[in-house]
């Protein structure tokens, strides 16, 4: 593995970035870019195919740039174990139905939309990362919040799935605020902003805000320490499999 | 033009002779013939199903490839595959515009689609088994529509036209990722080597089905020349292809899988050898290897999506009334 | 088999800041907030545009082509519209 200390240097060599930050920031993007890829051709309506590709390219953008802060991409990506991964179990969890897809997104987008706001304001060394994407995350933001608008005041039945959506990723969005080694953020300012703002949505959507505890009771961590849940494995079996199985080979 | 006096009388057949005939002066003309004009209805419902055809297989055509955006090996492959996925979305929507121009909905062209009233393109009844199966429908499948697809720029149809323009500056990095794909996997590694031939082994004739049956067999060429909604003949398009590609196969250092192929100094063209036509017509009529499997998946996200799609007009519905205030200012 | 066909709308796209916005296509949205996103997604993905305007197609009255000498012809005879119309000396510049 290329990223060997916490701290590796930037291209330019000026500000030493934060490789756990690198990596939890990217592993984040690369994942959640993963998953929304694989609603190509299954998408509900032809326009939202290229709405969820959007986003997805926007993530794997990212994701992308981070990586290649902490070392090689291609070798963070695809020959790191499970437990090296540094994301989020939010959005490591499988698409469900779209109501499952868009709670997700409506969570991590807003939790993501406001910290990278808050990085580019800094002059730590993810600023002028987080000042282009919280550009396109300002968009997801919006996209999940207009469907989570539709689907909480459509019919019944989209409200019912948009409520389940909700409580079932409720107890992923704790983590969300464990404060990240090297990143600059206030993190229970973050975590109350980010509360107001799901609770005005989900509000004004008609839905209730989820009652359960919003973080896992495993005394162990979650995403951020390593820890994810079964479907991650599987997932990274998919990812990971060509690339591993021709090792050395430029693709 | 010499023959609109009599377009402004009210369309009766006495009439038709002349609507015709102000159609036809059209089409010689190299004009375009325009959605509310009058047109032929031999000619509206032969552009529905071409249009439509090619809508459908921008649409199924996303699954083969779709089928590698999670195993994609490197990031940057990816990020292309993802991008040429999504491109073909959003050309199957600009073609169902153009099909809606001529008075059918979208709706109703997915349901013709789903209950297999229209084809689409018999090439993504293939499967990709390998990731140089990505490179090979870039290079192959994708240079074959592009073949196809210029000359349709200067369709008789002018939404269809223009659609296609659009499509066509859009997909000038799909034949070219493909083509660097392969290239990469023929200097890779001698697997890497091998799995790229095996993919050009096994898309090479399918492509070259592509253009469709032989000028003497083809059903819809002639007139559909005539109209200028074709510009040229199966055949043509066919060895045009062929002449472009095997210069090009020689670059990537892989080999077509015709023994027959050698250039032709008299025709200034390359011989090939016979297409397995049974093939073509057994694959069409839905023995393929993945018929079953595409449409299946098709109607599966249509279905599955139907709540998705109720609720956002449930929605519209109950806040017609209100102003976004996206609408106010024109600026 | 749907019963809640998305209407159609009809998008402008202006290229960038000068030009006017000019006709791109069209796309199915169920409300105009939702269109204005779409045409976002489909029509300006390359970077195509700077600003966006979508109008449902069922708003637009068009001109008949039949009504199209009555429309249009009045206004090819006047030439001296056009610049060209008129003849200035060799030489004069600015004009």
């Amino acid at each position: 593995m290329t990223a060997t200390g916490p701290e590796a240097r930037t291209a330019t060599g000026s500000a030493p970035v934060p490789v756990t930050a690198a990596l939890a920031l990217g592993d984040d993007a690369l994942v959640l870019s993963h998953r929304l890829g694989e609603w190509a051709g299954h998408a509900p309506v032809l326009e939202e195919e290229v709405a969820l590709a959007n986003i997805a390219l926007d993530l794997l953008g990212q994701a992308r740039v981070l990586l290649s802060l902490a070392g090689d991409e291609d070798e963070l990506a695809y020959l790191r174990e499970e437990r090296a991964f540094r994301n989020l179990q939010l959005v490591e969890q499988p698409n469900g139905d779209f109501a499952h897809t868009i709670a997700r997104q409506l969570y991590f987008s807003t939790y993501q939309h406001l910290l990278f706001a808050e990085l580019a304001s800094g002059d730590g060394p993810f600023a002028p990362l987080a000042a282009k994407a919280v550009k396109e995350v300002a968009y997801h933001r919006d996209h999940a919040e207009q469907w989570t608008l539709r689907l909480g005041d459509g019919t019944e039945t989209s409200h019912e799935r948009m409520r389940r959506a909700c409580d079932a990723l409720w107890r992923f969005t704790g983590e969300m605020f464990q404060p990240v080694e090297g990143l600059d953020a206030d993190w229970a300012r973050l975590e109350q902003r980010w509360l107001e703002s799901v609770t005005d949505v989900l509000g004004r959507a008609g839905l209730p805000l989820p009652e359960g505890p919003s973080t896992g009771a495993w005394s162990a961590g979650a995403g951020r320490q390593g820890l994810h849940t079964e479907p991650f494995g599987r997932m990274l079996a998919e990812m990971q499999h060509l690339h591993r199985s021709h090792p050395g080979a430029s693709w | 033009m010499a023959t609109a006096a009599a377009q402004r009388t009210a369309p009766d057949t006495v009439d038709t002779a002349a609507y015709q005939h102000a159609f036809d002066a059209a089409v010689a003309a190299d004009e375009r013939i325009e959605p509310r004009d009058w047109m032929p209805d031999a000619y509206r419902a032969t552009l529905v199903r071409q249009i439509a055809q090619h809508a459908h297989s921008e649409i199924i055509g996303m699954q083969p490839e779709a089928n590698w955006i999670t195993r994609a090996p490197s990031l940057r492959r990816k990020a292309i595959l993802m991008a040429k996925v999504q491109d073909e979305a959003g050309h199957g929507l600009y073609l169902y515009s153009a099909a809606e121009t001529l008075g059918t909905s979208r709706d109703d062209l997915l349901d013709k689609l789903h209950s297999g009233r229209q084809k689409y393109s018999s090439i993504f009844n293939y499967p990709t088994l390998t990731w140089a199966d990505v490179g090979a429908i870039g290079w192959l499948v994708d240079g074959a529509a592009i073949t196809n697809q210029v000359p349709l720029c200067r369709c008789s149809y002018g939404p269809y036209a223009r659609a296609m323009v659009r499509v066509c500056k859009e997909e000038s990095f799909h034949q070219r990722q493909g083509y660097e794909l392969l290239l990469a996997l023929s200097k890779g590694t001698p697997e890497q080597h091998a799995m790229a031939q095996d993919a050009v082994d096994r898309w090479w004739w399918p492509s070259l089905m592509m253009f469709g049956p032989p000028d003497d067999e083809s059903q819809h060429s002639k007139q559909s020349m005539e109209w200028k909604i074709k510009r040229h003949s199966n055949d043509e398009l066919r060895q045009r292809f062929v002449d472009i590609c095997v210069p090009q196969a020689e670059s990537l250092g892989l080999t077509l899988p015709d023994p027959e192929l050698r250039w032709n100094e008299e025709r200034g063209h390359y011989d090939f050898g016979p297409i397995d036509w049974t093939e073509f017509w057994e694959v069409l009529k839905g023995n393929g290897p993945c018929n079953e499997q595409r449409i299946t998946q098709r109607r599966r996200a249509h279905e599955e999506g139907a709540w998705v799609r109720e609720a956002a007009a449930a929605y519209a519905a109950k806040h017609a009334g209100d102003t976004g205030g996206t609408g106010a200012t024109r600026a | 088999m749907s019963t809640t066909d998305w209407p159609l709308w009809e998008v402008f796209v202006r290229s960038r800041r000068g030009l006017s916005h000019t006709h791109a296509g069209s796309l199915h949205a169920p409300d105009a907030e939702l269109a204005l996103r779409n045409a976002r997604d489909l029509y300006t993905r390359r970077g195509e545009g700077v600003s966006l305007w979508v109008v449902p197609a069922a708003a637009i009255t068009a001109s008949s082509p039949d009504e199209k000498d009555p429309f249009f012809e009045p206004a090819a005879d006047k030439p001296y519209r056009h610049p060209t119309f008129y003849e200035i000396p060799e030489g004069v510049k600015h004009l």
